[in-house]
């Protein structure tokens, strides 16, 4: 018996790592989804981007983990904010379809011009973190699961202060809940998209980095998975729903963890998009959503 | 419509001939690089996954970016008919159109009660999950793929997609179509004009994935090997790009759609990469300053080569 618990308490530590990842990706999804009703596709792609730029900042510029994870975020904020005010700005007023569309293609240009510029070849990044390991009863916790619970955890932390307390973060709620109402009030509703971007995707670096030190190794494909199953965890906590993201995310790490702990790892991704569909079919507005009525 | 015979459709039908007849021909003479044959077939296909793609997304207005998953469905059935169980080529393509029929029925009737962006990314879930399955049976080969013997000429190709565009276009122009083109302008006023809204979508994602299985099968049975990857989403992507880049609604655009968009593919099938940054970067520019498509929802015609062209009419080039 003691086995099982042992086997179940590991799975729980492996799903927290991979569940934080997934919670930073969709803290993104989700906030961009609040503020402009737009499924941003290339959100994944944003992740991979900040991953190379710490892996950049690593092995060319020899810095420490937490300089390289700065220099990632800021990189991938800059990308985000350019991305938005140079494709989905001008469709702001188009249909939710053409947008969409447009996330795609921004998504597969990240990819497909990432491996360009930097070779479609995988890239190890380099042992940033102590290869200590900890034996606690039987359960194997590595120094870089306890790194990345933490880092995911300030930094949620970080971004529940700016949105609850901030001027640009209640200028965010404002725009969310009534674009036009909060342009009336003199919000400047442009900024407060670009800075929702700009939070989302240096979110999303953080996590890139996380993966690409956790993994090991980094390619320009990486964020298309963990991309849509960071969606699928925003989905399932309710999209536009901060708190959602996070429950979401850790419950679907636990979730895959499981899955791979009961030596089907080779379905994981298809019980993540399994949740996906019936979290849709059953509670579209997610399980922190409420459910609102469509005005005719 | 008026008659049934009219100046359009003879115009049409003599220039499917001719398309087929030079074909054909230079087959036949053995003129034709193997190259070009090839890419010509594959014309053909996505011709059937762009215009039934463009019935689902452009026709009735739902958005799905699942269509590899359909395609995969036909094509590893036509392949097990044929490898399995020695079955003819046209049953095997059958069967595998009308089970990838039955996979869009059963996840459409849940699914289409979803709308826009959510439906968009159940069908993409489906659409991975089919991929995944098919990965992990071993009966159809797992990942290292499935080969079939390749039985599919370019009489088969060419036959069987303009069968499939006629059947698709008369669709269109049924009550039934119209009642899906109305369900697309707004589905709320369809709904209180009487029109079963859920049973028009449903049937307009069960033929779409019916044609969509049906060139899986094509596929398969032409290509030596099927594997999984093949259907990944990036397979759904570049069908999408087709419907859109012709116009979403227009059935000769989506055509054209495939035209272009194969063979610029072939054209640059030696640099993958960049034929992938130029579709993404054609599909933002197209979307910001052209988000109808190069045709929009009207069709293209030969109407100006005659004195009263008909309204409408389609026509293939």
């Amino acid at each position: 018996m003691g086995n099982v618990t042992e086997q179940v308490l590991q799975q729980i530590v492996n799903g927290l790592s991979l569940g934080s990842i997934y919670a930073l990706v969709a803290l993104g999804y989700t906030m961009v989804y609040g503020i402009i009703k737009l499924i941003n596709f290339a959100h994944g792609d944003v992740m991979m981007v900040g991953a190379y730029a710490g892996w950049f900042a690593t092995t060319t510029l020899h810095l420490s983990f937490i300089p390289a994870l700065l220099i990632a975020m800021v990189v991938s904020a800059i990308l985000g904010v350019l991305i938005e005010r140079i494709a989905y700005k001008p469709l702001r007023n188009a249909t939710r379809i053409a947008s969409l569309i447009t996330a795609i293609g921004v998504s597969f240009f990240l990819e497909y011009g990432g491996m360009l510029v930097v070779s479609p070849q995988m890239r190890t990044y380099p042992p940033v973190f102590p290869d200590t390991i900890w034996n606690v009863g039987g359960i194997i916790i590595k120094y870089g699961d306890i790194v990345m619970i933490l880092t995911s955890i300030i930094l949620m932390i970080l971004l529940h202060v700016i949105v609850k307390y901030s001027k640009i973060g209640k200028a965010m709620r404002a725009v969310s809940f009534d674009n036009e109402a909060a342009l009336l009030m003199g919000i400047n509703v442009n900024n407060t998209i670009s800075a929702t971007f700009a939070i989302g995707s240096a979110l999303a670096a953080a996590a890139g980095v996380l993966m690409g030190v956790y993994f090991n190794t980094i390619n320009p494909l990486m964020g298309i998975i963990p991309g849509l199953k960071a969606f699928v965890a925003a989905v399932l906590g309710g999209i536009g729903i901060i708190p959602g993201a996070m429950v979401g995310g850790f419950f679907l790490g636990l979730t895959e963890s499981f899955v791979s702990g009961l030596g089907a790892s080779t379905w994981r991704d298809a019980v993540a998009f399994l949740i996906l569909i019936l979290v849709l079919i059953i509670k579209p507005s997610g399980l922190f959503g409420k459910n609102i009525r469509e005005k005719v | 419509m008026g008659k049934r015979i009219n100046r359009q459709s003879v115009v049409t039908l003599l220039g499917v001939l001719l398309v087929y007849a030079i074909v054909q021909g230079s087959i036949l003479m053995d003129i034709l690089p193997p190259f070009v044959a090839l890419t010509l077939i594959q014309v053909c296909i996505f011709i059937i996954l762009s215009t039934s793609l463009n019935l689902i997304n452009g026709i009735t207005g739902q958005f799905s970016i699942g269509h590899a998953g359909f395609m995969a469905i036909g094509a590893y059935m036509a392949a097990i008919v044929v490898v399995k169980f020695q079955g003819p080529l046209m049953l095997a393509l059958l069967a595998g159109a009308l089970v990838s029929a039955l996979a869009g029925f059963l996840i459409g009737l849940p699914t289409l009660r979803l709308k826009g962006d959510y439906l968009a990314i159940a069908t993409l879930g489906f659409g991975e999950i089919v991929r995944i399955i098919f990965l992990n049976m071993e009966y159809v080969g797992g990942a290292s793929g499935f080969s079939v013997p390749k039985t599919i000429t370019w009489t088969w190709a060419f036959w069987l997609m303009v069968i499939s565009v006629v059947i698709i276009r008369n669709f269109i122009y049924s009550t039934h179509g119209r009642a899906c083109i109305s369900i697309r302008e707004n589905e709320i006023a369809a709904d209180v004009m009487g029109i079963n809204t859920t049973k028009y979508k449903i049937m307009a994602f069960t033929i779409g994935a019916f044609f969509a299985g049906l060139a899986g099968g094509i596929y398969a049975n032409y290509l030596y090997i099927i594997q999984p990857l093949t259907f990944s989403f990036l397979k759904s992507f570049d069908i999408l790009v087709m419907v859109v880049l012709g116009g979403l609604g227009s059935l000769t655009g989506s055509i054209l759609g495939a035209v272009v968009m194969t063979v610029v593919s072939a054209a640059l099938s030696g640099w993958p990469e960049w034929r992938l940054v130029i579709t993404a970067i054609l599909l933002i520019v197209m979307m910001i300053f052209r988000p109808k498509g190069l045709l929009g929802t009207k069709e293209f015609s030969l109407s100006f080569l005659g004195k009263k062209g008909e309204k409408n009419a389609s026509s293939k080039d």
